[in-house]
């Protein structure tokens, strides 16, 4: 499969101005060297605990953040460093479809307003009866009745808003959406909806997704493929039947074994993890996610692992030694 | 596979076979019944007392020849400081003037002070307050200018601005507007920071939408309903400073009759001619009252969650 969009060690780091002359005294490390890249058609889950990164890495991609440093590759094409005038047209194959359905529509703007917005700025329509047209597909598509584009966004439900939100995003018809928590604010009935309806829409207009969540029973549902980050960095990188099944990295595993199950008698191998996540400002030596990992050793407090394969399109960044999806020893006896 | 020449018209042929996806109920909530004055005298009664007290006002200010009044600045010696009578209904001040008529005529000066103020202010202090808030780099210059502009008192400033110049209505409207821009200024930049960072914002830039029509349709629609709020109070408080300069005698000249100056004049005989203070000091308070008021309701009238965030 051909990679629509590649990203390259990609960095975001947010000073922190403080003193009396307000000179940078530290940064956050927000992001601090990821790559994967998303083939055409496919999703991308990127999960990980909050703060560990993930919207950041959204918003670099769409340059809402401009990011530190690193590659973001679109159809071989460097867009992470063009002039703004010229990633313009570009904003057109990338959308996004943000969190929280109730502050990502404009309250003082018609629904038919806030889909013929991004028609008109990249010209894909002309005149309003061309526009009244292209609204009515796209609430179509949406499965939003159509006259509903005449009212405003506080009319809608939550769900409803986020089938507008989606709605804008397909209006440029778009290769990619960065779809930021597009779920998680939403009741479990309507998430089942939207995440039903993001899949079919992928099915219908071969649309890559790239999923940020937290949520990994929803992820299962929908993605190819995840990358699991922690503190900044991607930890594990692999399919969805291998993560679900032979995940390598601790962390991962601990991230499974916190999936509620709907069985209260299931035989269950929690690995509980103690502590916060560290602070981003100053992460840990070595491997990051020694501080919490319960089976770090001396290797891990001062070399950090590089992500390497462990199977086929399965990565990891961990030191320990053991095949994928075996029980760590340690981990058995805990 | 090529997405990218996804083609829009092609969209409304879609087939309707939706697999998987329950059907959204298409149960939406009847769009609300506006103009109802009953209801709306319900939910925000202070919008409308506030409303038509201003009303009133503005009737007489514009109908104050023909309310049965008199040459305002008409001097009558033998007949002054007659108490209120059939004749004089708000009696006459020591030199004779019929009050009734100069508190009419005075009406025309707050009213005219108090929404010119409050429009200019808002207009330069919401462009200020625009800039400040989306070109970092001015960001910090312009808000130390307001920061030293806030820090000498309203009426003070207008005061010194009022003295390097002369008397007049025009005047005291700007000596008045530029002790008042700082705060709208700082009111709206505060609103752009938080509106740029919101999702609807930032889908918007996705959307390719360029800087200007970001502000226009996006920033300016929802600073708004704050700023309307905001420009009430000036309005009140532009009404009061008028008030203040002409009683002080740095304001309106003493040829226009307006309710600062009426009392003014009043004041020395305040003890034994309370009257002469009393009206134009009671449609003062009526007025700015009225304005407060429907301030105060449009506050909750334009938009519930802004009572919070104000």
């Amino acid at each position: 499969m051909s990679k629509l969009l590649e990203v390259n060690d990609l960095k975001k780091h947010f000073p922190i101005h403080g003193g009396l002359f307000g000179g940078v005294t530290a940064n956050v490390y927000a992001v601090d060297g990821v790559s994967f890249d998303i083939a055409k058609g496919e999703t991308l889950s990127l999960v990980g605990e909050s703060g560990c990164g993930k919207s950041t890495v959204g918003k670099a991609i769409l340059r809402l953040i401009e990011p530190t440093a690193g590659q973001v590759v679109l159809d071989g094409e460097r867009i992470d460093n063009i002039p703004l005038s010229q990633l313009r047209k570009l904003r057109r194959r990338i959308q996004v479809v943000f969190q929280d359905p109730f502050s990502s529509l404009n309250p003082r703007m018609r629904v038919r307003d806030i889909l013929a917005e991004p028609l008109i700025n990249f010209g894909l329509a002309k005149g309003g009866s061309d526009i009244d047209d292209k609204v009515a597909a796209l609430m179509d598509k949406v499965r939003l009745p159509r006259d509903a584009m005449r009212r405003f966004p506080h009319e809608f439900s939550g769900g409803q808003r986020q089938r507008i939100g989606i709605a804008r995003a397909l209006a440029p018809g778009a290769d990619l959406i960065i779809c930021d928590e597009a779920v998680s604010a939403l009741d479990v009935s309507v998430k089942a909806q939207i995440v039903n309806l993001l899949s079919d829409l992928q099915d219908e207009l071969g649309l890559a997704l790239l999923f940020i969540s937290h949520d990994l029973a929803i992820v299962e549902h929908l993605t190819h493929r995840v990358a699991v980050m922690y503190l900044g960095r991607i930890v594990e990188l692999t399919d969805r039947r291998t993560l679900f099944s032979k995940s390598h990295h601790p962390y991962t595993r601990a991230l499974l074994s916190a999936v509620p199950v709907p069985d209260p008698d299931a035989p269950r191998n929690r690995v509980i993890l103690t502590g916060d996540v560290p602070s981003p400002i100053n992460p840990p030596s070595g491997c990051r996610f020694h501080t919490r990992c319960p089976f770090a050793f001396d290797r891990c407090r001062t070399e950090e692992p590089q992500l390497r394969s462990v199977g086929t399109g399965h990565q990891t960044a961990c030191h320990l030694e053991h095949a994928p999806g075996e029980p760590i020893a340690a981990m058995a006896m805990a | 596979m090529n997405t990218s020449s996804l083609n829009m018209a092609d969209a409304a042929v879609l087939p309707t076979h939706y697999a998987a996806a329950p059907v959204l109920a298409d149960v939406l909530p009847p769009v609300r019944e506006r103009g109802r004055f009953g209801t709306f005298f319900r939910r925000y009664p202070t919008v409308v007392v506030g409303g038509v007290l201003i009303g009133i006002m503005l009737f007489i200010a514009i109908f104050a020849p023909y309310l049965g009044t008199v040459d305002p600045t008409a001097l009558a010696p033998a007949k002054r400081t007659r108490p209120p009578s059939a004749l004089y209904w708000f009696g006459t001040d020591m030199l004779g003037r019929d009050i009734y008529s100069r508190v009419m005529y005075g009406s025309r000066v707050s009213l005219i002070v108090g929404f010119s103020v409050a429009a200019i202010a808002s207009a330069i202090g919401a462009f200020i307050g625009l800039v400040s808030g989306f070109v970092r780099a001015l960001d910090t210059v312009i808000m130390r200018v307001m920061d030293g502009l806030m820090s000498i008192p309203p009426i003070l400033l207008a005061i010194a601005l009022m003295a390097l110049t002369r008397g007049s209505v025009g005047n005291v409207i700007v000596a008045i507007s530029i002790a008042q821009i700082a705060p709208v200024s700082r009111l709206v930049r505060g609103v752009v920071l938080s509106l740029r960072e919101q999702p609807y914002v930032e889908a918007a830039v996705a959307s390719g939408t360029r800087t200007p029509a970001i502000i226009w349709k996006h920033i300016l629609p929802n600073t708004l309903a704050p700023l309307m709020v905001q420009a009430t109070f000036i309005c009140a408080s532009a009404m009061i400073t008028e008030s203040i300069l002409s009683f002080i005698g740095a304001g309106t000249p003493p040829t226009i009759p307006s309710w600062g100056n009426i009392m003014a004049e009043g004041r020395a005989l305040w003890q034994v001619k309370p009257y002469i203070v009393f009206f134009p000091a009671a449609f003062l308070s009526v007025t700015v009252l009225a304005v407060n008021l429907l301030g105060d309701g449009l506050r909750d009238a334009l938009d519930p969650r802004l009572a919070k965030r104000l």
